[in-house]
């Protein structure tokens, strides 16, 4: 569940859960977060929370919503975020990102049901007066559907209310060391190739070509097309990748190389 | 009718690194010109039985029928092309299994399954989708995403609620708005597209698209296309590399020539005299 802590100088006033599909804030009481300043208007901002993504949205406010050093109209949170209205400070906070969620629960498909789930499910909240009358009905909208899904997983599927947390994908780590090609004979001999890409191939098309791969663990090279296949320090490969190693001399249509790690 | 040599296709499938089963199914048959792709969902090894019962229904009926009719010509009493009939026929039928299986068996309770069919004919191919997983093709160098993925976040990208840069870090990716065996009667979205010799197209269930950037399909389809069954392979493993926290499956197709439909000599006469 995310969670909003404010604070003001560093000191922390008070956290608040995202609980609600609109969380309003703004200097009123009937704000969801009243933050009695003069410096934050009468309704400042409001956060959409879809699922487990929050959304936030300035309501044309006096002095703006600056999202870590930038002024938002509308901006989709991070987490650890921070809100700044004036001389307060919000976090945001999405322990679905940070906690050590259940690997095996990662990504499980789940089906949302628009149509009568979406009606059995609770009215939108009324639109503020300063929400922009187009984004209104179409947030709403895709709040209702996400309170279905909750419905649906919860019934059918007998899996917990809230979807399973995701973490965004990560890059893949890149192999430890850079590694090139020198060639040793042919037209281009002395020449030297960075193997910088996740796929290079080498030789020519239509007659002998090989891929060179780039992976977590290291290097491999395979043989992609022709009668003939690449030769590693004198001995022919068959279609397996085959792990390459620092110095490893590579015999390819008729030209040699040398493939080296760099340091 | 069949195309043989017109195609070429490979495909690969994986468990990934995290799920101990894999829900994914596939199934094709080149010489018919027919791939199919399904991502079931469901407790236990329910995503497995509604994926499985959406490919098998889909391509042995299909087969079938491909026999008998002729997927370019226009049915004389719905006024519809014969591909799309078959199609929302068949893909009908599988729902209505799944959903009745779902319905009658307590284990089976809630399963579905996402599911993308491809139709070669004609230089043409008819492609049916349902939920969030995608073709592809690779044209000219260039890859584009062909389907639009029934998706909460592939709405809120098309409402303007995030863009889709923030759409890959969203926690919402796994909410599909349509599955194949969830409700007595699902549509399918289908479409035509013409093909051209040299194309490449890629179906994938979302365990690939949402572990390797489309960059890095595009450069595995350009540079491996020459060896297929190699493209699929290094495309899983690729996700495997960066997590694979789903399951993988891929199915690569490769326009080899035209495949232009025999006309009737009738039709030829006919064409001649306008």
């Amino acid at each position: 569940m995310a969670k909003l802590i404010l604070s003001m100088d560093n000191l922390v006033l008070k956290e608040i859960a995202l609980t609600k599909e609109r969380t309003t804030i703004g200097r009123k009481p009937h704000n969801d977060i009243q933050i009695d300043n003069l410096a934050v208007s009468g309704e400042h901002a409001v956060i959409v929370t879809i699922l487990q993504d929050s959304f936030l949205e300035d309501l044309g406010s006096t002095n703006g919503t600056v999202v870590n050093g930038q002024p938002i109209k509308k901006h989709f949170l991070q987490n650890s975020d921070i809100i700044e209205l004036g001389k307060y400070k919000l976090k945001y906070v999405n322990e679905a990102v940070t906690g050590q969620a259940k690997a095996a629960d990662f990504e499980k498909t789940m089906v949302l049901r628009p149509g009568p789930v979406r009606a059995a499910a609770p009215p939108p909240a009324p639109p503020a007066a300063a929400v922009p009358p187009v984004a209104a009905p179409v947030v709403a909208a895709a709040a209702a559907a996400a309170a279905g899904a909750k419905n649906f997983s919860d019934t059918v599927a007998g899996q917990s209310a809230t979807a399973p947390p995701v973490a965004p994908p990560k890059p893949a780590p890149a192999p430890q060391k850079n590694a090139a090609l020198q060639l040793l004979s042919g037209a281009n001999a002395g020449k030297e190739l960075d193997l910088t890409k996740p796929l290079t191939t080498l030789g020519k098309p239509g007659v002998q070509v090989a891929v060179i791969t780039r992976r977590p663990q290291g290097f491999f090279i395979t043989h992609v097309e022709g009668a003939s296949f690449p030769v590693v320090n004198g001995k022919t490969l068959d279609a397996q990748a085959h792990s390459l190693n620092d110095h490893d001399v590579i015999e390819l249509a008729g030209v040699k190389m040398e493939f080296f790690l760099k340091t | 009718m069949t195309l043989s040599g017109a195609l070429e296709v490979a495909s690969c499938t994986d468990p990934g690194m995290v799920r101990s089963h894999n829900e994914d199914s596939i199934a094709s048959d080149g010489d018919q010109g027919l791939v199919v792709l399904a991502d079931g969902m469901g407790g236990y090894n329910a995503g497995e039985v509604a994926s499985g019962m959406a490919t098998t229904v889909i391509i042995t009926e299909l087969q079938h029928l491909l026999v008998k009719r002729l997927p370019y010509e226009i049915d004389a009493h719905s006024g519809q092309l014969v591909a799309h009939q078959m199609l929302h026929e068949q893909i009908a039928k599988a729902n209505t299994s799944i959903y009745q299986a779902a319905q009658s068996q307590p284990q089976y309770a809630g399963m579905g399954t996402t599911l993308v069919v491809a139709l070669f004919y004609d230089n043409k191919m008819t492609v049916a989708h349902i939920g969030d997983s995608r073709l592809y093709r690779l044209r000219g160098g260039e890859l584009r995403q062909v389907t639009k993925d029934h998706s909460l976040l592939q709405e809120q990208i098309d409402s303007g609620v995030i863009t889709p840069q923030q759409a890959r870090q969203s926690q919402n990716k796994n909410l599909v708005t349509r599955a194949l065996g969830i409700d007595p009667i699902v549509e399918a979205e289908i479409h035509d597209y013409d093909t051209k010799p040299e194309d490449i197209y890629l179906l994938c269930s979302d365990g690939l698209c949402d572990m390797v950037s489309d960059d890095d399909i595009g450069l595995a389809l350009q540079t491996l296309s020459s060896n297929l069954k190699l493209c699929a392979q290094h495309l899983v493993q690729t996700a495997n590399d960066n997590g694979g926290r789903d399951n993988i499956s891929v199915i690569l197709v490769r326009v080899l020539r035209d495949y232009p439909a025999p006309r009737s000599i009738v039709g030829k006469m006919m064409s001649w005299f306008k």
